[in-house]
């Protein structure tokens, strides 16, 4: 038995998760249409690389990312792509997000797969880039892309790999049905990585009000060097930062990362995953989800195609619409409400709660704080959340910050013990957007600033260059004036008679004199001067063909913006409008010059 | 289907205010019952009259300020500050000295402050301590003298009468000065031993004031053991008592002995329900440790070289002036940080 930590803090909720194990496992089915998100991960949104109405089969690639940081998205079952369109995707806020809808043909039929036999064999790199085809994300929750993960900053040796089967929250017990029946997979998951990483410790830590997980778990890893490290119930333990602790001791330093202290933690779904796409080459096209609440009446877990609808799944587990009250996404602690059954499962969904009104029944309302510091009792950052809520409220962020408001995991467990029912998390959650959009205004405000700074020294500038080259001016004409006065003066000196011819060619040798002072100044390259006495027609065909291409971009960026529903569209629709009167203008500027040349040939002829 | 739509968590633990206050009011009852018991029927009928008085005037100003009167007296947090001065208040304490200090309590220290949550000062000891200033004859001369309920204490008419007639002093026979304010103002002058001669302290410590203090401190036992308050106050405040009394008190016969310090006056009562209102405590656990063990000090030095016998509204009150500085000064190491961040933005104290 290894020495185990505890962290501070923490709470006891009721676990619930009896409703969900009695069942085995069940295959969910293949629904009428599934619904696949391109974003499932934490990055760039993956890019549809088939089209509408094209066949596809099962495990094929449907969308990748091109550029940036993200993981593909496939098939998974056979069938044809219906639309790509936008469709309400699991988040909090509810919003839509471009999906790919695959109708299935029935047939499942799986595209070729080519099991490597020994990934030994195989660099890391190109371990690496199977998982990365797999298409595999975190499946605890955030989707971070696992390769990446997989790939620690150059200079953090990971140490100890930790696969997180704690699932302290309520409810769930996906990766405890997991465990209990895919051990094995499990095991060969977490080999595959170590072997990517080779640390020194592998552990696998699990709670335990799992027993038979952990007794599969022993079995599976019988003969091997992973411990099975059963750590005492008490969310959040399961909290990456907090089984960290629990297992090594160790705290992650503050906006740093696991690996900074030679840490790493992965989901025990994410093993199963990585198991299947480096043993099997299998990529991630379904996953493990828990169904359970009040409201359904063969509550469980399911094998779950990645864009199922949880319409259809709640309907396999005999969802009673009528008891129906709250649907929430994850766990009661941490996770979010949906609005509709519509959207689909993804690689994160790891559980449904189809709750009733009274089982999981509206909070009273919120009173007075009276400091109790129950929050601060339970609370496994060891932060001060009531200070922390006072700052939110009064919209004091700069003390909010100060307190660590961003070391807040949102663990919900302060809100669970406030005796006032005062909703804790939203308030910290209200305050770090607000500061996170404060930071973007002062960042966009700073790059104004500098720009209308840059402006108006450029302004400046060029006034000053303005009024000497006027100087100058000025002086060459007054010497001019001067000379002429002197030359006016000698010949009156000389009596020589001074007849209106004289007096003629001298006015008109003075405006000459001005007008080249003036020409002098104004065009300080001669050079330039004979190509603008005739048409170019390259360098007007070159002006044309960069207007075009502007019009382009601008018209891009346009399109994109207006998906986006960006605030700039009114602005760059200006834009346009510029673009393509300068495009029009370079245009007839162009067939003007053109003609002109038409007109005479024997001219441009002699100048080449 | 419109299905509820909620911010995480979405369980809750069903403890609220109310019943948290309920659960004080309890543990505070073995108190008042060794009260009853050993100085007669006094202490019942303050607690109820303040209980009273506390909840009429949180309703009435609730009202004045146009909140919610239901939802905020059934918090129960008035009642409590009316036991708790029910329970401090001299036994034979005229009516109106009871009432002036729930009144000051609830409307001037609780209310005009923001009501719940808002009060910077303890509105119980804020009561107290206005009343003990003002009506030093009344709050001094009426301590009932030890006797049990059944033998020798004045019967519930007598007392209630007694009260309700408003006298400034209660009858001679029945009211005798406490134990602490006994030896404080006798020991200038004799030996410990001819002080502890004199009925008031009985045959053991302090005749039913140790009783009155083991009951409540059984009570604030309880309230540990529900985590409805944590030790550090308590803690802090025996403890500052303690090693003051340590320190200075090795002599008796110039300071009272440790063993009036901690059972003769309203020690427990203060360590465990008073001092611990959360409202105007400290709140970091090493706040509320030094915030305990400032009143526990204070109370000594008041004590031994102040004016007054008893010190703990005193002590309770200069803390909470101290409670800012001291949360300042004490925020926790957060997880995943080297030290505690100390003071305010800008400032690495």
């Amino acid at each position: 038995m290894n020495q185990l930590w505890d962290f501070s803090g923490g709470i006891h909720p009721l676990e619930h998760k009896d409703i969900s194990t009695a069942r085995p496992i069940r295959r969910c089915g293949t629904p009428e249409r599934l619904i696949l998100p391109l974003q499932q991960h934490i990055g760039d949104p993956a890019q549809a690389i088939v089209g509408i109405g094209d066949q596809v089969l099962k495990g094929q690639k449907i969308a990748d990312v091109k550029t940036g940081m993200g993981v593909p998205v496939h098939a998974p079952t056979s069938g044809v792509i219906e639309s790509i369109m936008e469709h309400p995707v699991p988040h909090p806020s509810g919003m839509a997000d471009w999906c790919i809808t695959l109708k299935p043909d029935g047939k499942d039929q799986w595209c070729s797969r080519n099991p490597v036999g020994d990934f030994h064999t195989l660099s890391r790199d190109q371990v690496l880039q199977i998982i990365r085809n797999a298409g595999i994300s975190g499946m605890g929750g955030a989707g971070f892309p696992t390769d990446i993960k997989l790939r620690p900053p150059r200079d953090r040796k990971v140490n100890t790999l930790i696969l997180n089967g704690a699932e302290c929250e309520p409810y769930i017990t996906a990766d405890d049905m997991t465990m209990r029946e895919k051990a094995d997979e499990v095991v060969a998951g977490l080999k595959v990585m170590a072997w990517i990483l080779r640390p020194e410790r592998c552990v696998i830590g699990v709670e335990d009000n799992k027993p038979e997980a952990i007794a599969a778990l022993r079995k599976a890893a019988e003969g091997t060097q992973t411990e099975i490290a059963v750590i005492p119930t008490k969310y959040p333990s399961g909290g990456e930062k907090q089984l960290i602790q629990v297992l090594t001791g160790m705290e992650v330093p503050s906006g740093g990362i696991p690996a900074d202290i030679g840490v790493m933690c992965q989901n025990i779904g994410t093993a199963v995953a990585v198991a299947q796409a480096v043993y099997q080459d299998t990529p991630l096209i379904s996953r493990i989800v828990t169904i359970t609440g009040e409201a359904v009446h063969e509550p469980g877990n399911f094998e779950v195609l990645i864009g199922t609808p949880i319409e259809y799944l709640l309907e396999q587990a005999g969802v009673q619409q009528d008891k129906l009250s709250r649907l929430v996404l994850g766990g009661p602690m941490m996770g979010y409400t949906l609005s509709t059954e519509a959207v689909p499962v993804i690689k994160t969904t790891n559980c449904i709660i189809a709750a009733t009104a009274t089982e999981l029944s509206a909070p009273p309302p919120e009173q007075p704080c009276i400091r109790c510091g129950e929050c601060a009792e339970v609370c496994p950052m060891e932060l001060l959340p009531q200070q922390l809520f006072w700052y939110s409220k009064a919209t004091e962020f700069e003390k909010a910050e100060h307190l660590n408001l961003f070391d807040c995991i949102e663990c919900g467990a302060c809100s669970y013990v406030c005796p006032s029912s005062i909703p804790l998390v939203q308030y910290y959650r209200f305050a770090k957007d607000e500061i996170r959009v404060q930071r973007a205004e002062q960042l966009k405000s700073d790059r104004a600033r500098e720009r209308f700074e840059a402006r108006q020294a450029r302004l400046e500038r060029e006034k000053e260059e303005k009024e000497l080259r006027r100087k100058e001016r000025a002086k060459a004409a007054a010497e001019a004036q001067a000379n002429k006065q002197a030359e006016a003066k000698k010949a009156a000196a000389d009596g020589e008679a001074v007849d209106e011819r004289a007096a003629k060619s001298a006015l008109v040798e003075q405006a000459l004199a001005r007008k080249k002072a003036k020409a002098e100044a104004s065009q300080p390259s001669p050079a330039g001067q004979p190509t603008a006495e005739k048409p170019d027609i390259e360098a007007l065909e070159k002006q044309l063909s960069q207007a075009q291409s502007k019009l382009a971009t601008m018209q891009g960026m346009l399109d994109e913006a207006k998906a986006q529903q960006a605030d700039n569209v009114e602005k760059l629709e200006r834009a346009v409008a510029k673009n393509h009167d300068r495009v029009k203008r370079a245009d007839e500027a162009l067939t003007e010059a053109r003609n002109t040349m038409a007109t005479r040939p024997t001219e441009s002829q002699s100048t080449d | 289907m419109a299905f509820v739509q909620q911010s995480s968590p979405h369980a809750h633990r069903a403890r609220p205010t109310s019943r948290v206050m309920l659960w004080v009011m309890i543990a505070a009852l073995p108190g008042l019952f060794a009260q009853t018991l050993f100085f007669g029927w006094g202490n019942l009928i303050n607690v109820v009259f303040c209980v009273a008085v506390a909840v009429a005037s949180e309703a009435a100003l609730l009202r004045i300020r146009k909140k919610p009167i239901g939802f905020f007296i059934r918090d129960n947090t008035a009642a409590v500050t009316g036991l708790l001065l029910g329970l401090s208040l001299p036994q034979f304490a005229p009516w109106w000295v009871s009432a002036v200090a729930v009144i000051s309590a609830v409307v001037v220290a609780k209310q005009l402050y923001g009501g719940l949550g808002s009060n910077p000062f303890n509105p119980a000891m804020v009561g107290y301590a206005l009343v003990l200033v003002s009506f030093p004859v009344a709050m001094t001369t009426n301590w009932a003298e030890p006797a049990m309920l059944w033998g020798g204490a004045p019967g519930f008419g007598e007392t209630l009468a007694t009260i309700a007639s408003g006298q400034q002093t209660a009858i001679d026979g029945w009211t005798m000065a406490t134990p602490l304010d006994e030896y404080k103002h006798k020991i200038t002058t004799r030996t410990a031993s001819e002080v502890l001669a004199h009925p008031t302290f009985g045959d053991g410590i302090a005749k039913g004031w140790e009783w009155v203090n083991a009951a409540f401190l059984a009570g604030g036992l309880l309230l540990i053991g529900l985590r409805i308050i944590t030790w550090h106050i308590p803690v802090g405040f025996l403890g500052g008592l303690i090693l003051m009394s340590l320190a200075f008190g090795n002599n008796a016969d110039l300071y009272a002995p440790l063993s009036l310090h901690l059972l003769a006056g309203g020690t427990m009562l203060g360590a465990f329900f008073i001092a611990t209102d959360p409202v105007s405590a400290a709140t970091s656990h090493q706040g509320k440790l030094i915030y305990g063990a400032g009143i526990g000090i204070l109370i000594y030095l008041i004590r031994t070289w102040g004016n007054y016998p008893d010190a703990v509204a005193f002590s309770v009150l200069l803390m909470n002036f101290a409670v800012p500085f001291i949360d300042h000064y004490t925020p926790p190491r957060t997880y995943g940080h080297h030290k505690p961040r100390r003071g305010v933005p800008g400032s690495q104290g």
